[in-house]
């Protein structure tokens, strides 16, 4: 990573550090299975506008921390984020120019992907399949990425990292 | 090259479970989150002690004193008990351990996998926690610890529905597997056979089988026995008996060497077998095997009931 031209990668790396936090924070029982996948979102987000900095192995190692704090098995949530980055790097100039709504969608279908891994995972260690709930954190995210998206580009203008 | 590098790590963590040094590594790293995620809690318990009034500190002085008492008098009592207990043994010829060394330690306010039944507590390696090591409440049997971190360590309950206990009838000494059902407040011992002698209110205490929970422990009552004669097993329902989703303080067992409850049998068999935690359904049925060599003085159904658990 060439620092000199690169301005601002502690605010990537607190971004990353506040969604961890949000993925142990302690919820009640009601809301334990509709908590949003945050490291996905913060992850899919950085990956649209700067491809260039955040991308494959950012992904692995955010999913790497994810499996340390949820106490997954390793290498679970780092495969599926590592897809999801990888994915979101091949359609990022696409789905920058779609429109807001079009965009959370796709975000949707690419939690989704994510989940759908984990749920895969899973399965071939031998633990039990999944109720419809288990989804909802893909849809909340469709909910939810207007508003990460806005909160995250004010942080990157404010900060300006580019 | 990333899925690759995460193929290897899950097949290395879930096959043959040799990543514990790495995850208690990274688990350095993870550990000052879960310490900000603590701040909150603590800082109002902080503040709820040093500006609760000395009214209130009396009354809990006083209560705690009284509880005390009446604890006191009850350990009297066990410890004449316990005596007589050895005593007994002493007659029988076997030895028996009742004390263990334990170590109290506080969940930690962080939530995992929702559809893992995992805790997290606040002791680590450097408290001398291992993998594999009992976790208890002030009721009953809460789970067993999986990875040991120095600071912290995360603990599996036994409702989950990887874990399988080792557990005995108190009231007949029927022994049987009880096995989490990824329910909370749900134990399922699907290995007892229809004409077994179990009804709904039998308290189930671990059986030390496995060498890994020590004996004697309460576990959970039986809540529902359903005979369906189309069936080889009764359907068997119980509930823990400790407050696995209310419980803060928690207790860390170092179970005794000579804690087994039979020492003149052969128990190089029962020592050797540490499937307690399985990482799948199947090697879950794996564990029951070990058990018929100990079966000489249960009842005879027991015999039955763990040869047909083996698949």
């Amino acid at each position: 990573m060439n620092l000199a031209r690169h301005h601002g990668g502690g605010i990537i790396v607190i971004t990353f550090i506040i969604a961890l936090l949000l993925t142990i924070v302690p919820l009640p029982d009601w809301a334990r299975y509709a908590r949003p996948d945050w490291v996905g979102l913060v992850l899919i987000y950085w990956c649209l506008a700067l491809p260039d900095r955040v991308g494959v192995s950012t992904g692995w190692f955010s999913g790497l921390l994810v499996d340390l704090v949820t106490g997954t098995i390793l290498g679970q949530h780092a495969l599926s984020l590592t897809i999801v980055a990888y994915i979101t790097l091949r359609l990022h100039q696409r789905i920058r120019l779609f429109p807001l709504l079009q965009q959370a969608f796709t975000v949707m279908v690419l939690l989704i992907l994510h989940q759908l891994l984990a749920l895969w995972i899973s399965r071939i260690i031998g633990r039990p399949g999944a109720p419809w709930y288990f989804w909802t954190p893909s849809l909340l995210g469709l909910a939810l990425w207007p508003a990460v998206y806005f909160l995250l580009r004010n942080i990157r203008h404010r900060f300006r990292v580019r | 090259m990333f899925v690759a590098l995460s193929t290897v790590l899950m097949v290395m963590d879930h096959k043959y479970n040799n990543l514990e040094s790495l995850r208690a590594g990274l688990s350095l790293v993870v550990y000052p989150l879960q310490q900000v995620i603590e701040l909150p809690g603590t800082v109002s318990d902080w503040f709820g002690e040093s500006l609760s009034t000395r009214r209130k500190l009396q009354e809990e002085n006083d209560s705690l004193r009284t509880q005390q008492l009446m604890q006191k008098v009850q350990m009297q009592k066990l410890a004449s008990l316990e005596a007589e207990n050895i005593r007994l043994r002493e007659l029988l010829d076997s030895s028996f351990e009742v004390g263990e060394k334990v170590l109290i330690a506080e969940l930690m306010s962080v939530n995992l996998d929702p559809y893992k039944h995992q805790i997290v507590v606040n002791k680590g390696e450097l408290h001398d926690i291992y993998p594999g090591q009992p976790l208890l409440d002030a009721k009953g049997v809460m789970g067993q610890i999986v990875h040991a971190g120095p600071y912290s360590s995360t603990a599996v309950l036994i409702t989950d529905t990887s874990h399988a206990i080792p557990v005995q009838v108190n009231r007949t000494g029927l022994r049987t597997i009880a096995l989490g059902s990824g329910a909370i407040n749900r134990l399922e011992l699907p290995y007892i056979p229809n004409n077994a002698d179990i009804r709904p209110g039998d308290l189930l205490i671990t059986s030390g089988l496995g060498g890994r929970f020590p004996p004697g422990y309460p576990v959970a009552t039986v809540t529902a026995v359903q005979h369906d004669p189309g069936l080889t097993f009764s359907q068997v329902v119980a509930t823990p008996m400790a407050e696995l989703n209310r419980s803060r303080e928690v207790l860390l067992v170092w179970p005794g060497v000579s804690t087994t409850l039979e020492p003149d049998r052969p128990t190089d068999a029962a020592n050797t077998m540490s499937v307690d935690v399985v990482n799948s359904d199947e090697a879950a049925m794996e564990a029951p095997p070990a058990e018929p060599d100990t079966a000489a003085s249960a009842p005879a159904d027991t015999a039955t009931a763990t040869e047909a658990a083996t698949p």
